[in-house]
């Protein structure tokens, strides 16, 4: 059975549905839980389900301990540049403590923060961070594009024994999905194809999916089949997925939130580069341009990818002469 | 007297003597494990890798908090690590084949010196970047008080990390919540390379750093860290706080580190060597080192014992020589531990 919700319930219900089976997990952040009638907290009493202080880096390294010493923490950030001002703690301590352990301990626990906001909230709370996580080894880091995947991939953040940076785009919160009822998991590090294609490969990640599957029905309109790979996962990256699209389409398009040498398109752009030679015509990366992310609304939208700059790189790269064998 | 009574008070002086001793005993330990490892920076010179702190001045105030421990309660140290897992009973072979780099150390070589860890011992790991493990510590306590299993945690730091952020957002959730933690700043003297008097607001205006538990409305004392029993005294007191769901406290510890606070940074090849005291070798200040030197913790705590004739000097001794063979025994077990296979590297990066 599956049923219609909103992304942003999608993972409040993986987040419930996770308490429900494990006593260990536990859910906190600043500004949740505040008065006696929250739902969660009735559920779950205040023990489990706790208000914190404006204070990430103990909310993080308190997330941390308690992971190592057996329980399995989820920390609502709320905002991913929330993180910054606690980096030491994502960075240089969840993803690092097993490792110098010798394997002895883990840390499984949850950051869950939004990103991406782009509806006029400015320079610092609109941003993608992703990029600068997903190359630090022992961390995973999950960006859902749709409800189904919000509600598996939250439920197998939680059950995951190592620290994994949730992010959820806030512009997906309202957007409604085919949810299925009751546990479901999907895998951390597996692609997802969202639109099956010939002509072209479009890479996106998170609002950037939503936007590649609207230009992909713009494309099919001229005849043109848009293949539309979601890596759900940024950390472990399922690279075999990207390259087998790539290898069968011979042109590709990477579409991302983030500027472009910040961003995940980037790096998935050099795995294509080594792994696909010789089996593709072109490649462009459709990223957010150069500048921090302005205020006004005409000029967060012109910063940002969007549907038709999708398109327009699309029919670039069919337009460049084949060169692969 | 009752000869009842006569009996169980023998019986408690009995016990508090076999702890006198035992207390004796891990000072010592923790004492002639950091002085192999001093050693092999001259004996071995280029084996140790990167950067060792060692605890040589803090046996009293490590060994008179964890006198107070219970067998579950957990220890979250700070990086200068070693004498806390040498009290909690982590083979001294395991330990110096950590620092030595080798397969069989306690983290197989995946750590060194600032990363111990021994889980099955409730002590699960070590920040090196400083004041970050504060909050590790907390989150301990967190899962103490959410398991109910009446654990407490023993958080050890220095003076430094309570410069840090990540040290003053720890103390105000754990009071904010009541976690069932004792806050120990082990007061050195010595920031990294810089005196506490010249980084510290309560240090410059002549108080007690202790003094900053006010700001999260918790009990705080400085207690004398060359004196194990007057330690044991005051974390008691937050060990039962704690324990009693009074939440946490925050003991100064006042020290003095007797070595310079790790070895010399040196690129390779060169290989890497102990300096002196930072209170020789940066400020110029012998007379200081010697002060401090003449409290030396461990030789004290030897000299009121046999005064008060819990010790011989035959007994002592025997500690003494026990202490340094254990410790001559390690470094041998490390010496002969092979070196990891490089391709182990890939192991443990995810679980």
């Amino acid at each position: 059975m599956a049923r219609e919700m909103m992304y942003g319930d999608a993972i409040a219900a993986a987040i419930v549905g996770e308490m429900q089976r494990d006593p260990n997990v536990i859910f906190y952040g600043q500004n949740m839980a505040m008065t006696e009638r929250d739902p969660m907290l009735k559920k779950f009493g205040k023990e489990r389900v706790r208000i914190a202080p404006i204070s990430e880096t103990a909310e993080i390294g308190i997330g941390i301990g308690a992971a190592m010493t057996g329980l399995r923490p989820i920390v609502e950030l709320w905002m991913s540049e929330f993180m910054l001002v606690a980096f030491d703690q994502v960075i240089n301590e969840a993803p690092r403590l097993r490792y110098m352990s010798g394997g002895q301990v883990s840390v499984p626990l949850v950051l869950k923060a939004g990103f991406g906001f782009c509806a006029g909230w400015a320079g610092q709370h609109s941003n993608c961070i992703y990029h600068t996580m997903m190359g630090i080894p022992g961390l995973k880091v999950v960006v859902p594009s749709t409800s189904a995947d919000a509600k598996g991939l939250m439920a197998a953040a939680i059950r995951d024994d190592n620290p994994v940076v949730y992010l959820h785009s806030y512009m997906l919160t309202l957007d409604k999905g085919e949810v299925p009822d009751g546990e479901y998991v999907v895998p951390l590090g597996v692609a997802d194809i969202k639109n099956p294609g010939t002509d072209v490969t479009i890479v996106a990640i998170g609002w950037m999916v939503k936007k590649a599957l609207a230009a992909a029905e713009r494309l099919a309109a001229e005849n043109i089949s848009a293949e539309v790979v979601d890596p759900r996962t940024l950390a472990p990256l399922d690279v075999t997925t990207i390259v087998n699209s790539v290898k069968k389409t011979g042109r590709v398009v990477l579409v991302d939130q983030a500027p472009r040498h910040s961003s995940a398109a980037a790096v998935i752009a050099g795995e294509i580069a080594e792994h696909a030679i010789g089996s593709f015509d072109a490649l462009r990366m459709v990223t957010a341009l150069d500048t921090p992310i302005p205020y006004s609304e005409p000029l967060e939208n012109y910063v940002v990818p969007n549907e038709d700059k999708i398109v327009e790189a699309v029919k670039s790269v069919l337009a460049q002469k084949a060169v692969a064998a | 007297m009752s000869r009842k009574a006569r009996t169980s008070n023998t019986r408690k002086a009995k016990t508090d003597s076999d702890q006198l001793r035992w207390m004796y005993t891990q000072m010592v330990r923790i004492r002639e494990f950091e002085e192999a490892v001093k050693c092999t920076f001259i004996e071995h010179a280029g084996l140790i890798r990167g950067h060792s702190h060692l605890g040589d001045g803090a046996e009293a105030s490590i060994v008179g908090a964890l006198s107070t421990r219970r067998e579950t309660d957990i220890v979250m140290p700070s990086y200068r690590c070693h004498g806390y897992p040498i009290v909690l009973g982590t083979p001294l072979g395991k330990i110096m084949a950590e620092v030595f780099g080798r397969r069989d150390g306690m983290c197989h070589g995946f750590g060194g010196s600032m990363h111990l860890a021994d889980p099955s011992r409730y002590f699960p790991g070590t920040s090196g970047i400083i004041g970050q493990g504060i909050a590790h510590a907390t989150g301990a306590a967190l899962s103490a008080q959410v398991k109910r299993g009446g654990q407490i945690v023993y958080c050890f730091f220095g003076d430094g990390a309570s410069k840090q952020g990540a040290f003053f957002e720890s103390l105000n959730m754990a009071a904010v919540w009541k976690l069932p933690i004792v806050y120990v700043l082990e007061n050195n003297q010595y920031q990294a390379y810089t005196h506490f008097s010249l980084e510290d607001a309560n240090a410059v205006a002549g108080e007690p750093l202790s003094k900053k538990a006010r700001a999260f409305s918790i009990p705080g004392a400085t207690v004398d860290g060359t004196d194990p029993l007057a330690v044991q005294r005051v974390v008691a007191k937050a060990a039962h706080r704690a324990r009693t769901g009074d939440g946490p406290s925050l003991i100064e510890t006042k020290f003095y580190r007797l070595s310079a606070h790790g070895n010399v940074i040196t690129v390779p090849p060169l290989p890497t060597q102990f300096p002196e005291h930072e209170a020789v070798a940066v400020y110029g200040n012998r007379k200081e080192f010697e002060r401090w030197k003449a409290k030396d913790p461990v030789k004290r705590f030897r000299a009121r014992l046999l005064k008060n004739r819990v010790l011989t000097e035959a007994s002592a001794q025997r500690i003494d020589a026990a202490a340094r063979a254990e410790v001559q025994d390690a470094v041998q077990f490390a010496l002969a531990s092979p070196l990891p296979a490089p391709e182990e590297a890939l192991e443990y990066v995810y679980a």
